[in-house]
């Protein structure tokens, strides 16, 4: 070996050494997994990046690991290979499954007891707690994006039609009246709806307080079977049948593919999650507002209370517990109140934490951006009964998929919506079964 | 006739192919095996209780409707995948065999869709075609036609097979002009002194001397179809509406990416596993044996 190229590769080494042992005696890395893309993404890495100049033991790392189910699965893959990350963002759908897996995810209660951390249960919000904790109240994931469903309306169009914009429709005979009209007016599409299990389905039977499955939605064990083929249940989507026969109401897609139609001013009608605000004050050309949830005037109690989607973050197991601490420390930055009401009035989340809430009514934003807190008024419009705490199932990405197969054939005129509403109840069954199976 | 090259050394020859063989071995045969063991458990998400059933998970794929009616969902779309990809593509070859002037340029186009992923495929044809943002739907509408892959099955079939033939038509294309070329001018132009015309001559000269490559084609485009319009389909319809286009490698993922049913998504998997082995036996029996030119 020539003399420089000695020298060069003992330099190198020198080198190398050296950046270990810099990156051993640096901060411990929590690396955190989510599925925040565009604007979100920006503010995922803006709070990690705050927390990591707040203090220097630990440095969370954010990932960007594709879409929920995506980051989910990864996050599995990662763990059966016996290198799961320390936080993943998991959606609300994947909330049972991540429950179940005892001994694979570091409850959030034990891990705030255990490190010490200061933590109080009822700064959350009760509908964003709630959903997340387990029969005996403790809290089991960290909520950190939570929406709930909303109705936009396009002003224009409305008055276009006739229509008063101030007062949109308030129940769902309304909705289809003010659907007949915009169509006369020769709007293509009056009234659509992104989210279709979610917000038709599940959220549905919450604002009614009538039950999607037993055992109180699935919180109550791992033996709950649906029942959403109730008479109100099918009342509804019979209407909506009825709706897209006619016109009035047009399907374009099971997830978020239908905000682009209202976005476009090609609908003038969308119910949808509240976490659409910021994409609509983006795209939308014409004057718009947000309303509630309509609901069935002759039901006895309605509206009740909606229920949340979004996600929480979960811990998962970790070989080396030193680093609880640091996940733990960054869980009570990440709930402080600056933080929430910076992400809340950021991406059109609900606030999870009442501090959060009140800051951001205290500062004026509610008046500056109206409608901004009808999600929350929503979640909380009654206290949450059994009926309307939340949804929890195994394998509920299938059953989500499902409920889309057999909603979309009564749009299409294919099923009635009993004979739909009845299959979809025994199919998404057979899921539950598996699930119970697997896991009991 | 012994033209084969002979190894003095008795190592070297599996020396030469261990790389191969490690390969073939590392992706193939042990994801292809953890497939097997896979199927026959149940386990939770998390692999950490895992029970041995058998055949349970088999037995739930049959005794599901839905699964049955998933195949002739995929028989349907592999067919006119493979039909209407041939019957243009050799239209083409034909056409593209003719021409004189500028031959290299049509070919070159003609090759071009070939090198797009799958799933840009998709994308591509998503953008003209979808209900909510799609230009050609924008038009379609105003011709009166109400498209709307999302509600309409056979809308949504259409699309699927749309993006599939256009991607697989440059691979046909190469194909039959190779053939097409190997075919001796001289009988061609035999039958054209003995008055056969154009038409004739094609049915009863070419389109004979072509049906080893057609043969090959069609089990080639099958599998195509079968097991690498995954992304097309993940792309645009997302198996919907219902399930009209809910093909079998599309539903592999969703029981395994999705529902996080591993064990039955290695059921499917080791079923579509099956059919493309019998498809390569019946490639090898029959097309090997018939390509002489």
């Amino acid at each position: 070996m020539s003399r420089p190229v000695a020298a060069f590769l003992r330099a190198a080494s020198a080198v190398a050494l050296f950046g270990v042992a810099l990156s051993a005696s640096a901060a411990v890395e929590i690396q955190w997994w989510h599925s925040m893309s565009g604007k979100l993404g920006d503010k995922v890495n803006e709070i990690a990046a705050k927390f990591n100049a707040s203090q220097a033991d630990y440095k969370v790392t954010p990932v960007y690991k594709g879409q929920y189910d995506e980051s989910m699965a990864a996050a599995i893959a990662a763990y059966r290979a016996g290198n799961p990350p320390q936080i993943v963002q998991v959606f609300e759908v994947g909330t049972a499954t991540m429950m179940a897996a005892k001994g694979a995810v570091k409850p959030v209660y034990q891990l705030m007891a255990e490190s010490g951390e200061k933590f109080d249960p009822k700064a959350f919000v009760g509908a964003v707690y709630g959903y997340y904790s387990d029969t005996q109240g403790r809290l089991l994931s960290m909520p950190f994006n939570s929406s709930s469903q909303v109705l936009y309306i396009n002003d224009d169009a409305f008055r276009k039609a006739g229509l008063d914009p101030a007062k949109p429709p308030k129940t769902w005979p309304e909705v289809g009246e003010a659907a007949a009209k915009l169509k006369a007016s020769g709007a293509s599409c009056a009234f659509t709806t992104g989210w279709q299990g979610w917000v038709q389905l599940e959220s549905f039977s919450a604002w009614h307080n009538v039950p999607f499955a037993t055992q109180e939605n699935g919180f109550g064990g791992l033996g709950t079977r649906m029942e959403f083929n109730g008479p109100l249940q099918v009342k509804h989507i019979a209407t909506l049948g009825d709706w897209s026969k006619k016109g009035l109401f047009t399907y374009a897609g099971r997830k978020d593919e239908p905000l682009a139609k209202f976005t476009s001013g090609d609908c003038a009608m969308i119910t949808t999650s509240s976490g659409s605000y910021s994409n609509i004050k983006a795209n939308a050309k014409f004057n718009w507002r947000v309303a509630r949830l309509p609901y069935w005037a002759d039901v006895a109690g309605a509206p009740q209370n909606t229920i949340i989607g979004g996600a929480t973050l979960w811990v998962l197991t970790q070989k080396d517990p030193a680093v609880y601490k640091g996940i733990a420390k960054f869980f009570t930055f990440l709930s402080s109140t600056d933080i929430q009401a910076d992400w809340h009035q950021s991406t059109g989340y609900v606030p999870i934490t009442n501090a959060a809430y009140e800051l951001t009514k205290s500062q004026g934003f509610y008046d500056k951006n109206p409608g901004f807190d009808i999600a929350i008024g929503e979640l909380n419009n009654k206290p949450p009964t059994a009926n309307s705490k939340g949804v929890r199932f195994g394998n509920f990405v299938e059953i989500r998929n499902i409920n889309d197969e057999e909603l979309e054939q009564v749009w299409n005129g294919q099923k009635t919506a009993k004979q739909a509403l009845d299959e979809a109840v025994r199919r998404d069954n057979e899921q539950l079964e598996r699930f119970q199976k697997a896991n009991q | 006739m012994d033209d084969r090259a002979v190894f003095r050394s008795r190592w070297l020859p599996y020396a030469l192919i261990a790389p191969q063989i490690a390969i073939t071995l590392v992706f193939f045969f042990w994801p292809a095996a953890q497939a097997l063991y896979q199927s026959v458990l149940v386990q939770d998400v998390f692999g950490t209780r895992t029970e041995f059933v058998w055949f349970d998970n088999f037995r739930t794929l049959w005794n599901d409707p839905l699964y049955l009616r998933s195949f002739r969902v995929t028989a349907v779309f592999s067919l006119l995948v493979a039909v209407i990809g041939l019957a243009i593509a050799l239209l083409l070859a034909v056409f593209a065999d003719r021409i004189v002037k500028g031959a290299a340029v049509y070919k070159t186009l003609l090759i071009w869709p070939y090198a797009v992923a799958a799933a840009v495929a998709g994308v591509l044809w998503l953008f003209l075609l979808s209900p909510s943002i799609g230009i050609v739907t924008f038009w379609l509408r105003q011709l009166g036609v109400n498209w709307n892959y999302y509600l309409n099955g056979g809308q949504a079939l259409t699309l699927i097979v749309v993006a599939a033939v256009w991607k697989q038509i440059s691979y046909n294309f190469l194909f039959f002009l190779a053939g097409l070329q190997s075919i001796p001018k001289s009988m061609i132009e035999a039958a054209a002194i003995d008055g056969a015309g154009p038409m004739r001559r094609f049915w009863t000269i070419i389109f004979p001397l072509l049906s080893p490559t057609t043969f090959f084609l069609l089990v080639v485009n099958i599998v195509y179809a079968f097991f690498d319009t995954f992304a097309i389909v993940d792309a645009t319809t997302q198996g919907g509406p219902g399930q009209a286009t809910q093909i079998l490698v599309y539903k592999v993922f969703q029981a395994g990416m999705q529902a996080l049913d591993l064990s039955g998504s290695a059921a499917q998997s080791v079923v579509l596993m099956l059919i493309v082995i019998a498809l390569t036996v019946i490639q090898f029996r029959y097309v090997e044996r018939k390509v002489h030119y």
